[in-house]
């Protein structure tokens, strides 16, 4: 009897893996998904943070394109792991704070542990040469391939013919001349694709799924170390509050991170025993938590800020709440800042 | 039949997906799981995350700001 084959597709959410994955079922091998969680994925956080109105369809992509494709999907936790590969990336940065290709060598070896621990064949990846300008040239294949660990057993199904062939094809289990030879940043052949499986809704997601691709983002984790005297660590908590609402440093020894809408608000509430916060009590307004060690004056700053953002913030006097982390609140009388008192400078 | 909870409040998703997969590995087909969570993203892919893994969605309710989602464990999980 011939044996089944399995393969393990790393998925992201995207089309290309969608496709990739797909491929290789075609020529009747077992695969099943793999999703890894660093805590920069934008995938489903955002989703519950931010108010209804602003939010897509609540849906996490990598399990909706597993159920396309009817495959199980491993999620699989590496927030701990993922820290030494932002903070140390042997291959530098992208644009931003994005280690793209230390963060796939590390992806596609915690798959070969996966599929050591499992008993399947080989790897999938939807990478396609020439796609990314750091991670997906066809320079990096090969690094990806030997410094992770997977070497030959890695396979590429969308670029595959234009790359060594891998154990799969070697042996037979897969057909080299049914893979693809897709290469560069055009979607074209992705989209035509996608049409022949019938697959008429993917994400498309313009900067990746990883927050550590945006500008904006990457700018307020280097702030971050930066207060906390250059000390390149986080905790998971650090890099979710990054993800929210606006975030303003007056001083070096404060940041204030105020909501930008009632769900944002309701996020931060959750972080009172952790943060002293801020809420407009005479008036409608945000939920705003320091970050820091603000003297009494910052906090009058805060304060002021608060208000600002708020709907008193035409308003002669707002009353602001000041909550400590244990719970006591005092009561203050603010004028609110004017916009141009909130200075360009602070925003991070 | 093993009943067993999970708290998985103030987590959000995909964590608490997590936690219910690493969860269902521990338990045999058959046996039920709560999970009490507040992110209502749970609502969706929980539920996805059990169609594709072959378990069974029991009820979903949501009772003072919670979600909670009853799951049967599948013979395939």
């Amino acid at each position: 009897m011939v044996k089944q084959r399995k393969a393990i597709a790393l998925i992201s959410g995207g089309l290309d893996s969608m496709l990739a994955a797909r491929t290789v079922m075609d020529q009747g091998i077992h695969v099943e998904g793999i999703n890894f969680f660093t805590g920069f994925c934008v995938e489903g956080h955002t989703h519950a943070i931010r108010g209804q109105k602003h939010a897509k369809p609540k849906r996490n992509n990598s399990l909706w394109v597993a159920e396309q494709l009817g495959i199980k999907l491993h999620i699989i936790d590496v927030i701990e792991e993922y820290k030494n590969v932002l903070i140390n990336p042997k291959h530098g940065y992208g644009q931003n704070m994005n280690p793209c290709l230390d963060c796939k060598i590390f992806m596609v070896n915690k798959a070969k542990q996966w599929l050591v621990e499992n008993d399947f064949d080989f790897i999938i990846t939807g990478e396609v040469i020439g796609q990314r300008p750091m991670s997906q040239r066809k320079g990096t294949m090969p690094i990806i391939s030997k410094q992770s660990g997977a070497d030959d057993l890695l396979l590429r199904p969308l670029c595959a013919k234009y790359l060594p062939e891998t154990l799969p094809e070697r042996e037979g289990w897969v057909d080299r001349e049914k893979l693809h030879d897709i290469t560069g940043r055009s979607r074209k052949a992705q989209v035509t694709m996608a049409k022949e499986f019938g697959f008429d809704d993917y994400a498309q997601p313009a900067g990746g799924c990883c927050f550590l691709t945006d500008k904006s983002y990457s700018a307020k984790l280097v702030d971050l170390w930066k207060a906390r005297d250059n000390k390149r660590e986080y905790e998971l908590d650090d890099i979710m509050l990054l993800k929210v609402g606006r975030h303003l440093r007056p001083e070096p020894n404060f940041k204030i991170i105020v909501a930008r809408d009632e769900g944002e608000s309701r996020f931060l509430q959750g972080y009172r025993n952790e943060f002293i916060s801020l809420l407009a009590e005479s008036h409608m307004g945000p939920m705003v938590l320091i970050d820091g060690n603000p003297s009494a004056e910052d906090l009058h700053l805060a304060a002021q800020i608060t208000a600002r953002y708020g709907q008193g913030k035409l308003a002669e006097q707002v009353e602001v709440g000041i909550r400590t982390q244990d719970g006591t609140i005092r009561m203050i009388q603010v004028k609110p800042f004017a916009d141009e008192d909130v200075l360009h400078g602070w925003h991070v | 039949m093993n009943k067993q909870t999970l708290n998985a409040r103030r987590l959000l998703c995909p964590i608490p997906v997590i936690r219910t997969q690493d969860k269902v590995k521990q338990m045999q087909a058959g046996d039920q799981l709560e999970i009490i969570a507040t992110d209502p993203g749970v609502m969706h892919d929980i539920p996805a995350w059990c169609r594709i893994n072959g378990h069974q969605i029991i009820s979903t309710s949501l009772e003072d700001g919670e979600y909670i989602i009853v799951l049967q464990v599948g013979e395939d999980g």
